[in-house]
């Protein structure tokens, strides 16, 4: 409070100071008391009245302008909340669409999967023993054979570990062997056949029928129905080459 | 000592009477509040040069909050309340540091 520059001067305004501080009952002091306490109260009650924090204190402009931001949010935010309903039901009719085009694709595949022969397949069918001890039936009578169980409505055949269908072909191969799609197969020809059992059996046991020839030719055959049998053998897919679907 | 007392009793006083600002004051009472702080520094400053005189501090208090007031009000009516209220309150607010500038040197002499 004193310097050596200017002691008089800097003590001068302490003593003055305290001299105030110093509680006397002069006009001065009441009347600057009774003002400090008008300025007291009235920074109060404003802080009070900010910390309500309401609208009451803006300007008519001022709530003006608070309104029309309330109203373009609220416009702004409509716009957003429909676009993305909209946007919510285009997905969820895609996901519907999707799921159902997925289900479809699914069955398809299985049907076109059985009819050419790249899934395995089960379901009632019958189960035929072919025997031929003088190796005397040929790729001609074994394909009478197919012919017979597709006529019947067999669904899937295969011939040992051969799956039969639409693009199978059997031919004579060397030392009166049969070969099926390339691949020799030997007796006893063990077939199975998804169909109607009692239709397959019936037509396999028609008189005249591939079975009367073998029996002919000196071979034997047991058939068996069964509630379910179970063809493992499977076939390649070889995509067609040349051929497109005609739209 | 009383000024300080009063002070005091004034911020509990609008604590405790919870008043509610009259409508048509709402705008101009931060502004006098401004305003009477300015009065106040100015009021401290004159003692300690020791030519403090409560009669000019009576006038100057309320002539600085009403003048302030005044001018808010005159703004308000021209549409540009907002803009000289913050014209006012900067204006005070530089005499405001001004006069604490001025009380500082003189007690501290910095």
């Amino acid at each position: 409070m004193s310097s050596t520059r200017a002691p008089a001067e800097g003590s001068a305004a302490w003593r003055r100071l305290g001299r105030a501080l110093r509680p006397r009952l002069s006009k001065a002091q009441l009347t600057a008391g009774l003002l400090c306490l008008v300025l007291g109260f009235g920074a109060a009650t404003q802080v009070r009245q900010v910390g309500k924090a309401d609208f009451s204190k803006l300007r008519q402009d001022e709530l003006v302008e608070v309104l029309d931001q309330l109203d373009a949010e609220a416009a702004r935010l409509e716009a957003e909340n429909r676009d993305l309903e909209r946007e919510r039901d285009r997905l969820e009719s895609d996901q519907t669409s999707q799921q159902a085009a997925a289900a479809a694709a699914r069955e398809r595949a299985q049907v076109q999967g059985i009819l050419a022969g790249t899934l395995p397949a089960e379901g009632p069918g019958v189960a035929l023993t072919v025997r031929d001890p003088d190796r005397k039936l040929t790729a001609a009578v074994l394909y009478m054979l197919v012919e017979e169980l597709r006529n019947a409505g067999a669904e899937a055949i295969s011939l040992g570990s051969a799956r039969v269908v639409a693009a199978t072909y059997f031919e004579d191969g060397e030392d009166s062997s049969v070969m099926v799609d390339g691949s020799r197969v030997q007796p006893p020809y063990e077939w199975l056949a998804i169909g109607d059992p009692s239709t397959l059996e019936t037509a396999l046991g028609i008189p005249g029928g591939a079975l009367a020839a073998i029996r002919t030719l000196g071979g034997s055959s047991t058939v068996s129905a069964n509630d379910s049998v179970s063809i493992t053998a499977i076939r390649a897919l070889i995509p067609p080459r040349y051929a497109t679907a005609l739209e | 000592m009383i000024a300080l007392l009063g002070l005091i009793a004034g911020v509990v006083l609008g604590m405790a009477t919870q008043a509610d600002v009259p409508a048509f004051l709402v705008p101009y009472l931060p502004i006098a509040v401004v305003a009477a702080l300015d009065a106040l520094a100015g009021a401290v400053r004159a003692l300690l040069d020791g030519i403090f005189d409560d009669r000019v501090f009576v006038v100057s208090f309320f002539s600085n909050a009403l003048v302030a007031a005044l001018l808010v009000f005159i703004g308000d009516q021209l549409g540009v309340g907002s803009q000289l209220s913050t014209a006012v309150l900067v204006v005070l607010g530089i005499r405001i540091f001004s006069n604490a500038a001025s009380i500082r040197r003189k007690l501290f002499r910095a």
